[in-house]
């Protein structure tokens, strides 16, 4: 029997059928793990996360479309995650940074349940350690990378914008507002991370609360106080410092 | 660059021995010309000096008259036209010094005096002529010599930093401990699978290991270790990886640089198929026309990621590889049309041919 009466849910993803397969068989042995669900891709492990609500999910960091980082990122409410990886160096030093918890693939089976063990403890916390996503999204990436995408859930879909597609982004409290023609979605981020993983020569802040891809930008109005016109039209404030990094990153972009 | 006039201190023990040169010509004006030994000094002073640079200058026509043996008839004629010609120009030389200080009293009977030696002059200065033509050419052989033992070196090094980071690729890491966890899953539902792909495993390495220190292979054996690699990455891609081979059996034995093929196909599965839910297509061509083998990959190109900065390093690895096997007479070029990424290379037949061309 089991200690404390708990019992908990798992969900299980990853894109392979046999690495599937082994986490399921190893939990097979915890009479504490009531259920366990397996998606094989970030899409339907958010949808059934929103479904089911899972305490814990061992989560795949490589997967096509929408990574582990990406899905977790979109999961609502977030369980306990427990990354796994074949190999990383990247992704490993952002969880040792962050202390959260990995494995590393092929795992043993002792390995694998002290992880569960781990995760166990923290569902039970009241007060959950939640990993600063966004941060470890930044710093798994290897550097020299620029943000190329994001995932966005749209409705009940998600969606994975290419940065190409984003016209502007506008500072809500601790999320970001995405905009792409004309329709906006919410992020848990915050600007200035945000700013840190944009390619400089595509994004400008323009404003506390702007950043705008360059290429939307049709002209700059105003005198004095400045205010940014977007091709569809959007007015956007551009603060003093704002204007000056435009017109730098607008004269680089003219003598290249 | 000239060996000569771009090293100081070269030139300056050419001109340094033009000084005992220029004693043996005065000596020849003193006994054929009857001029007395101060005359014969002055006036070959300047003409010796114009005459050293001339020879030097021999070396620019070397250089562009390689000594072939088909072009050895057209070279001599060459040389021995120029030989007269700056033999001519010398003795030209001395006649103007000659008439110019004949100008004054005391060298009046200079030039006539001087006619008599022209012939000496003349035949001295074509066989100077001459020598310097044959040190150029002796410069020129020690030259290439450095220079290809350089490229040899150079080539070399560079076959073995791709070998060591094809290598370390081949060892990729993620395919290894991929497939590593697929063999642990295996032991316990299908433990005969297990040790299939545990060996398959082991044979893939070892092949890695051992073509790639050899210096060509045969097109076969390519083949072989691309299908071993392919058929332990369905075990994890399972229905996403589909692969179709449309390769002239007759190209069985041609040779080939080791690790080119294999690596392209990992790319195509690395940055295209991996980042597809549903998968995909690779197809590999391999078809030959006249003395060129062609080879083309294809696979479809992920939406989010067409061309992610891993890819580059793949595809340079295996260009610097062909390059430094065939040099200029291979080509290599990757291009993305209507979302398939295709990567097309063309070897010649007999690389040494190619390389000697």
């Amino acid at each position: 029997m089991h200690e404390g009466g708990t019992s908990y849910s798992v969900l299980i993803v990853d894109d392979e059928a046999l690495a599937r397969g082994v986490i399921r068989e190893f939990l097979e042995e915890r009479p504490e793990v009531s259920v366990t669900e397996e998606c094989c891709d970030g899409f339907q492990a958010v949808r059934r996360v929103t479904e089911s609500h899972p305490d814990i999910v061992f989560l795949d960091i490589e997967m096509p479309r929408l990574n582990g980082f990406e899905a977790l990122e979109l999961m609502e409410p977030k369980p306990v995650p427990v990354f796994v990886t074949a190999y990383d160096q990247h992704a490993l030093r952002a969880f040792d940074v962050h202390a959260v918890d990995y494995l590393l693939k092929p795992f043993s089976k002792e390995r694998f349940f002290a992880a569960l063990a781990r995760a166990e403890r923290e569902v039970r916390l009241e007060d959950r350690h939640a990993p600063p996503l966004s941060a470890l999204s930044r710093e798994a990436r290897p550097p020299a990378q620029f943000l190329s995408r994001l995932a966005i859930k749209d409705g009940a879909n998600i969606a994975v914008l290419p940065v190409s597609k984003i016209d502007y982004f506008e500072a809500q409290d601790d999320y970001v507002r995405v905009v792409s023609a004309k329709k906006g979605h919410m992020k848990q981020m915050t600007l200035a991370s945000l700013e840190s993983q944009i390619d400089p020569s595509r994004f400008v802040r323009i404003h506390r609360s702007y950043i705008i891809n360059v290429d939307r930008l049709i002209r700059l109005e105003g005198r004095g106080s400045f205010t940014a016109v977007l091709n569809d039209g959007t007015e956007l404030p551009v603060s003093r410092s704002g204007s000056t990094r435009l017109r730098d990153l607008l004269d680089a972009r003219k003598t290249r | 660059m000239h060996p000569i006039l771009t090293k100081p201190r070269r030139l300056f023990v050419y001109m340094a021995a033009w000084v005992p040169l220029s004693g043996i010509l005065a000596a020849l004006l003193v006994l054929a010309g009857q001029l007395t030994p101060s005359e014969a000094v002055i006036l070959s002073f300047p003409s010796n000096i114009f005459f050293a640079f001339f020879c030097l200058s021999s070396w620019y026509v070397c250089r562009v008259t390689p000594l072939r043996q088909s072009r050895l008839p057209r070279a001599i004629v060459t040389f021995v036209l120029a030989a007269a010609i700056s033999a001519s120009l010398w003795v030209l030389a001395f006649g103007t010094s000659a008439h110019v200080l004949g100008l004054f009293e005391r060298f009046q009977t200079l030039p006539d005096r001087l006619s008599r030696a022209v012939p000496v002059v003349f035949l001295l200065g074509f066989l100077l002529y001459l020598l310097a033509v044959s040190f150029h050419y002796v410069f020129l052989a020690l030259e290439e010599t450095q220079t290809a033992e350089v490229h040899e070196i150079e080539a070399r090094g560079l076959a073995r930093d791709s070998e060591l980071t094809a290598l370390r690729s081949q060892l990729n890491p993620h395919f290894l401990f991929n497939a590593l966890n697929s063999i642990s899953a295996l032991t316990t539902r299908d433990p005969a699978r297990a040790r299939e792909m545990c060996i398959r495993l082991a044979d893939y390495f070892r092949k890695t290991l051992t073509l790639g220190q050899r210096l060509s292979i045969r097109l076969s054996e390519e083949l072989e270790l691309t299908r071993d690699y392919l058929e332990l990455e369905k075990t994890r891609f399972g229905e996403r990886l589909r692969v179709e081979e449309r390769i002239d059996p007759a190209l069985a034995n041609c040779e080939v640089p080791p690790l080119f093929l294999q690596p392209l196909v990992e790319n195509a599965l690395k940055h295209g198929l991996e980042q597809r839910l549903e998968g995909g297509m690779v197809s590999v061509t391999v078809s030959r026309k006249n003395d060129t083998l062609f080879i083309a990959i294809e696979n479809p190109a992920s939406a989010e990621a067409p061309e992610r900065p891993g890819a580059g390093v793949g595809l340079a690895l295996v260009q610097s590889r062909i390059r430094a096997f065939y040099g200029t007479a291979a080509h290599m070029k990757k291009m993305l049309e209507d979302g398939f990424f295709r990567v097309e290379i063309s070897l010649p037949l007999s690389p040494e041919k190619a390389r000697n061309a």
